[in-house]
This record gives structure tokens, sequence and C-alpha cells, in this order.
């Protein structure tokens, strides 16, 4: 339900701390997320009129639940450590840099390096992420309704990225362990990026990362697995003329 | 860093409006570059009347018995309406060139900041919100606009070195990024008679554009041309008479977003530029793909 048409008192009866964003800073905002302890009862955040702020809800580190109402900017739920952070709307570039642990999700489309450097954690996106979705990821899962732009998964080096839609230029270039399923079309892979074998554990890795995504009409089956080919691990003779 | 905004009306009802709504786009994008703005207004070219948007340090002297001057030396009406440090000086079409000329001798220390039927670019150093008011860009009355507030890198903190730049008649150039070879495409471009004010990349990147046109490319040719001539980082929006284009550079890091409804087609560095546009809740919005020329005409 749209937050402008919900009354005081159905916000009261949800329990929901509400917190407008045309009537009070940001910081206000973030500060009061922070000053959140174990065991709070402030357990559900509303957060409206985001109007494309950037850093809206960053570094929270307890389990609440928190729904921003519309658009927002840059670096969103970054360094998020537990708490599930819902934007009914679109994210501007970096939402969830380095997330820790808990859940992001965002309705509309991420803009640029989406999870990037991600630790863990869950991001889905219901839309399209953009160029250098989960670059540098090191444990984080991200799965993406739409599709991704180029340079995804670049250096990535744990976690698992699932697209249900098309991948961009230079898949997973110089990635290390990370694992990337495409269910659609790769416009070109990056280097050391290879096709690999979908085994038994990586159609029960993917079906359950569709099933905590809300995901549903979609097999696992249907994923092609990418991987690191492993040829830039170490130094190799051949490739001195580059240096 | 660098802020980017544009506006096409599809609404005419809108029309009275856009001065105001190109300002509340671009003061919402400050933090992204304190050091200069500027904003070029397209108002509906008429066809028997061109306007020079000239400029001067020391606009007491210069614009004082202009207009009767300059009328005298190119024997046509002139008429001139001064802003701050710019004037707008309205002629005939076809006197346009020899204006230009004639201004040189007669108030050497004037500056053009651009030329055409429909457009008129004012930019100055200070925040967005000091150069919208010395202008008063908000009572402005057009079919289309841009603008930048410039966060600047690549050269100094001037009138001339901020944003739009002229690209021909009726075309003007803004610029989010740097560009790493603006030197070497500089010099190419004085070697082929090119003349240029400043140090400043995004004039590079514009006098590229009117070099290409004038080798017989369209806008079109000319801004795919960037894709492969220019190194560095770019998203460049250009307005023309009809409309504007848009391009990124194919690493696509400068941001860029775009939202369409039925009264109007934007664009801003960031979606927040946005948020004050009548229905931008119901609106499409995206992010422009990268190598990828877009344009919205009338």
């Amino acid at each position: 339900m749209p937050a402008n048409t919900m009354s005081k008192a159905e916000r009261d009866q949800g329990h929901a701390r509400v917190f407008d964003l045309s009537q009070h800073s940001l910081r206000e905002l973030n500060q009061a997320l922070h000053k959140l302890t174990p065991g709070s009862n402030e357990t559900a955040w509303e957060v409206l009129h985001p109007k494309g702020s950037h850093s809206v809800a960053v570094g929270v580190d307890q389990p609440v639940s928190i729904d921003v109402r519309g658009s927002v900017g840059y670096y969103c739920a970054g360094m998020n450590d537990g708490a599930t952070i819902t934007v009914h709307g679109s994210a501007g570039p970096g939402v969830g840099e380095n997330m820790m642990s808990g859940s992001i999700v965002i309705k509309g489309d991420a803009s640029q390096y989406a999870g990037a450097t991600g630790r863990g954690g869950l991001l889905v996106i219901e839309g399209n992420a953009s160029s250098r979705c989960g670059i540098s990821m090191k444990g984080i899962d991200i799965v993406v309704h739409g599709n991704i732009g180029h340079m995804s998964a670049f250096m990535a080096q744990s976690g698992n990225l699932v697209v249900l839609g098309d991948a961009g230029d230079a898949l997973g270039d110089s990635i290390y362990e990370a694992r990337l399923f495409v269910r659609g079309k790769v416009e070109s892979l990056g280097a050391d990026c290879i096709a690999k074998e979908m085994r038994p554990e990586h159609l029960e890795l993917v079906q359950g990362l569709l099933d905590k995504a809300g995901v549903t009409g979609v097999k696992a089956s249907e994923f092609k697995r990418y991987g690191s080919a492993r040829k830039l691990y170490n130094f190799n003779i051949d490739n001195a003329d580059a240096y | 860093m660098c802020g980017i905004v544009g506006l096409f009306l599809k609404d005419k009802a809108l029309e009275p409006k856009l001065g105001a709504m190109l300002s509340e786009m671009l003061i919402c994008l400050t933090d992204r570059g304190p050091d200069s703005a500027g904003i070029a207004i397209y108002g509906a070219a008429t066809g028997n009347e061109a306007k020079i948007t000239v400029q001067s340090p020391k606009p007491d002297r210069d614009f004082r018995g202009l207009d009767a001057e300059l009328a005298k030396a190119i024997g046509a009406p002139v008429s001139v309406a001064v802003k701050s440090t710019h004037a707008v000086i309205r002629t005939t079409p076809d006197k346009v060139d020899t204006a230009r000329e004639a201004l040189q001798t007669l108030r050497p220390d004037i500056r053009i900041m651009g030329a055409g039927e429909a457009v008129e670019i004012y930019k100055e150093v200070g925040l967005p919100e000091a150069v919208v008011d010395r202008f008063d860009v908000r009572s402005m009355t057009g079919t289309h606009g841009i603008g930048h507030t410039r966060m600047a890198t690549e050269s100094a903190v001037t009138t001339m070195g901020a944003h739009p730049f002229s690209t021909g008649a009726d075309q003007c150039l803004v610029h989010n990024g740097s560009l790493s070879n603006h030197n070497n495409v500089r010099r190419e471009l004085v070697r082929d008679g090119m003349k240029f004010e400043t140090e400043n990349d995004t004039e590079v990147a514009a006098a590229y554009l009117s070099n290409r046109m004038a080798h017989g490319k369209n806008l079109g040719e000319a801004l795919e041309g960037t894709l492969s001539d220019l190194d560095g980082f770019f998203t460049f929006v250009v307005g023309t008479k009809n409309g504007f284009g848009v391009v990124r550079d194919p690493i696509a890091c400068k941001p860029a977003v775009m939202a369409e409804t039925d009264q109007y087609v934007a664009f801003g560095s960031e979606y927040r530029a946005l948020t004050k546009l009548p229905g931008i809740d119901n609106a499409r919005v995206w992010e422009p793909e990268p190598a990828t020329v877009y344009f919205w005409e009338h």
C-alpha cells in the first residue's frame, strides 16, 4: 500500500515507527537506526518520501525491518548487518554495498555496482540491475529478476549471483571463486570466466536462492553456471610481456 | 562529479514553467558541483530572428550603446537585452556571422556564449541558485533546455570554463566526467583551424562535435564519433534546436537517469533531480545504456 494513503491509525496499528524524510533529516533517521540496541521493541520502520536521498538506512546492525516508500539515491542500505530492508521503488548506485548479513529487496531497478564487495546476506533486485552488479562480491548472494549490465561480478571472490534475465558484456572478468548463474543470454564473458557444468549441488543451491528470493515459476535447471577458469591465479611467465 | 539536467517538454502547457522546472532540477544537484553553473534554454524559433548570447567582464561598459553601434556596423536592426553579465543580441538570421565579426572589433572583451534562432546560454561562476537568480532563469519560457553544475577537475574555475559549451548554431554541450586525451585532440583540432578559449576538456569535446559537423557529419554521427575518438569518462547531453541528445562512454560510470511521461522527457545525473517534476511517480524511469546515442526531438 502506498504510504501516503495510510491513515495514522493504520500506521499505529502496524506498530511501525514512521520516519518522514520530508519532515526530518536523513541524519536523524540514520542516527535513530544506529541507536537501536539488541532486543529493542522498535522492530518495524517505515521511511516516507525518500525522494532519491543518498545513504538511506546505511550501517543498520540490528534485525529490524525497514520499508522505504519510494526511490533512493546512492548507497542505500550499505553495510547492512542483519536488517531486512525493502525499497518500494528503485535504487541509485551502490545499493547494499558491503552488506554483512540480513536482506535487501529492491522492488524496482538498481543502478550500477549493486551489492559491491558484499560479504553476506541476500540482495534481491526485482527489476534490472545496471553495470558492475556484484563487483568484488565476497560472500553475498544476489538474485536479480531482470537483466544485469556490463562488467558484473568483476573480480568476484565468493558468493552467488543468480540472474533470471540476461547479462551484459564481460561477465565475471578476473573472477575468483564466486558462482554465477544466468538464465538468459550472456553478451560476453570476461577474462578467465568460463561456462561450467550445472551439477546437482548447483541445482540445489539455485533452487534454494530462488525460494529465498520469492521467485516462482522458474526452474533451477533453466540456468547456466559460470565461474573461474583459475588461469589468472598465479603468475604465468608467458604473460610477462603484459606487465 | 558535476551534475547535469535536461528537460524536453511535450506538453505545451508546461512551456511557461520550463525555466522554473529546470532551475529546481539544477539546484537539487548543487552538491555535485558548487563551482559554477550554466543553463541553455530554447525558445520557439520564429525563423525571422536570430539570437547571439554574449558575456562581458565589464557589462556596464560593453553593453552601453551596443545596439546602435552594432546596427550601424551590420546595416540591420539590432536589439540588446541585458541580463547581468550577459546580453542577448537579436538581429536578422542572415546577419549573425557579420554581427559576430563586428563584435570582435566593437567590443573585443565580449565572449560569445552561443548563437542560433532558439537558444540562449547563461553561465557563471557560483552556486546554481546564485546563477539562476542572477539571470532570472525561473521566469524563462521555452520548449526544452539543459543545465550543468560544475565541480572543476581539468581546468580553472572561470566563466568560460563553465558549461554549456556552444558547438554550433543552436547547439550546445554539457559534460559530466573528464577526458584524458583532450590535449592531443585539441592539437589536432587546432591544426584543422578550430579556436579555443580555455584549457578545458569539455571545450575540446564541443569543438570536436563542431568540427565533425563542419566535415559533413550530422550530430548523431558526430556523437557516435566521440565513443572512439575521445578517451575518458563522459556522460554528454547536447541541446539542439529541436530537442536534446544523450550519450555515455562505454564504461558508463558517470551516472544518468531518465524519466518520460506524456508531458516531458527529463534527464538527471541523479533521480533526486527529477523528484519535483509533475507525475514523476508514474513516469517511466530508466538508465540510458552505455555507448548508445539517444535523441528526443519535436
